[in-house]
């Protein structure tokens, strides 16, 4: 069997943009991305300063899956989805608290800290922020 | 500047290949290649391969290779730019011998996918062509992640399911009597329509399979004519980058690797792409292949499934596609792909395709891509009497 069972200081290391949104914008073209880089893809400018990115945004394009990598069975069928944020960032993420056949695009969504998978029996387990349905409040 | 001809092609058959490993398959085509070409030594060796280290826990792949060729000697590389691995390798064997420096060089592309049984172990290591900690952490697949481009292609051009499924049938119907081929029966759209969802939109029947296979060529700084007067020149090739991950593109529907390795192909090989007479795309799912037609300036956006359906590309039409069936159902040996697009390529031109022969084709190309279009190569070949 082989599987990504993600190190325990990674998880540590990429917990700013997993854990709380942390992002990068660029200072000579305002592009926004996570996790953060030293050079910005569109631009090519070296400036780029850490921001929170908004834990708000809507669905984009979204697929379900019925096969899945290694580690991923438990949350079979699962939908993931390209998320634009309310600032126009786009992420990739799992939705959850959801019915898979009532994603659709447009959905408003929220981030949620959420458990995303566990390295095997007794390997570390790796929690993110995944998206739902905005809450009514 | 030297040119680059293709002077010997092999193959395996591709499928579930129980008694053939890695280094089975490496031989067969390999040793096929060189005796098609006549010869016994090269200059070099490039492998092209992507997952040998996860599904066979096999890399220092160049030596190998050249160790059950019983080569050991030269010098020899692994290529890997994931489903672009092939095409990276023959680029990178081509670049050889322009530089000067060699003037025969084998290359070979091989995948061994069957020694990993579980669906999802095999589903994770394809997966790593994508981005590890942002796309394969969420539980990306491979084929999730096209299926995410098939959305959006979907809703732009406002196109229906039956309209994503012209070319895998085209493409079934071309492997029927491909002997090498791994899906040789045809489908209808009724099949297409009841195959299983994988990642929604992409059904079974829009992928290409896994399977074994291996393919080579000879490329040589001398031509080779046949009894006829007839060779083959690698005239031009180029390949081009994009993001790892999809999120970070801002439109999912521009392949634009897939341009740039296209136009700067053709400007090397000095002929227009409207020359064209015979096409290999990379229509590891439909999607795929469909935006593969358009970044060859074969079709306008949206409008690949127009052409598909109405004939143009099969064997006998004005622009045959993957007239051996294409990924679809020739099949998908990851790493080999690339290869075995352009021994197809090489055979057509040659006019050695078999039944799979298109009529008279002068100019041919092949676009191999790696990951969801991070990396793409373009080969175009002329055929020279």
């Amino acid at each position: 069997m082989w599987a990504l069972i993600p190190s325990i200081p990674s998880i540590k290391r990429e917990m700013p943009y997993r854990y709380r949104l942390e992002g990068v914008e660029c200072e000579e073209c305002g592009y926004r991305t996570l996790p953060s880089r030293m050079v910005c893809p569109r631009c090519g400018s070296r400036k780029m300063k850490r921001i929170l990115l908004p834990r708000k945004g809507r669905v984009l394009y979204h697929t379900t899956l019925h096969a899945t990598p290694r580690g991923y069975e438990f949350y079979e069928p699962y939908v993931l989805a390209l998320v634009e944020l309310d600032d126009g960032t786009r992420v990739f993420t799992q939705l959850t608290d959801v019915d898979p056949a009532q994603v659709s695009p447009g959905m408003e969504v929220e981030v949620v800290l959420r458990k995303v998978r566990v390295g095997g029996e007794g390997g570390p387990i790796a929690y993110g922020l995944k998206f739902r349905p905005r809450l009514k409040r | 500047m030297r040119k680059v001809y293709v002077i010997g092609s092999g193959l395996t058959n591709i499928g579930t290949l129980w008694n053939y490993g890695l280094r089975d398959l490496i031989a067969e085509a390999g040793l096929a290649a060189l005796d098609e070409a006549g010869v016994d030594r090269v200059d070099a060796i490039f492998v092209g391969n992507m997952m040998s280290g996860i599904l066979n826990a096999q890399e220092n792949l160049g030596a190998y290779a050249a160790d059950y060729l019983g080569l050991s000697g030269v010098p020899a590389f692994k290529v890997e730019a994931a489903c672009g691995s092939g095409g990276a390798a023959v680029l990178n064997a081509a670049l050889a011998i322009k530089s000067g420096l060699f003037d025969r060089v084998l290359v070979i592309g091989v995948e061994k996918m069957s020694d990993m049984t579980a669906i999802e172990d095999v589903t994770s290591a394809l997966a790593t062509a994508s981005e590890a900690e942002y796309e394969l952490f969420w539980g990306a697949s491979f084929v999730s992640l096209n299926a995410l481009i098939m959305r959006a292609y979907a809703m732009q051009y406002n196109l229906s399911e039956e309209d994503f499924g012209w070319l895998p049938i085209l493409m079934h119907k071309n492997a029927t009597d491909v002997p090498y081929a791994q899906l040789r029966f045809p489908i209808d759209m009724k099949a297409y329509l009841n195959s299983p969802m994988i990642a929604e939109p992409i059904r079974l029947l829009d992928s290409a399979p896994t399977g074994d296979g291996a393919a080579a060529l000879v490329l040589s700084a001398s031509e080779s004519r046949d009894g006829e007067g007839v060779s083959v020149e690698l005239s031009g090739f180029w390949s081009s980058t994009d993001t790892v991950a999809l999120y970070t593109r801002e439109d999912l529907l521009e392949l634009k690797a897939a341009k740039i390795a296209a136009k700067k192909a053709f400007e090397m090989a000095g002929i227009p792409s409207s020359d064209l007479d015979v096409v290999e795309v990379h229509d590891a799912f439909s999607i795929m292949g469909y935006l593969n037609l358009e970044a060859l300036g074969i079709v306008e956006p949206g409008k690949a499934h127009e052409f598909i359906k109405s004939g143009d590309a099969e064997r006998s039409g004005p622009l045959p596609v993957n007239p051996e069936g294409g990924l679809k159902a020739r099949g998908h040996p990851v790493g080999a792909t690339g290869v075995y697009q352009i021994v197809e390529i090489y055979r057509q031109l040659a006019g050695r395709a078999g039944s799979a022969q298109v009529p008279d084709p002068k100019v041919g190309a092949a676009m191999n891509v790696g990951g969801t279009g991070a990396n793409v190569v373009v080969t175009v070949l002329r055929r020279v009497s």
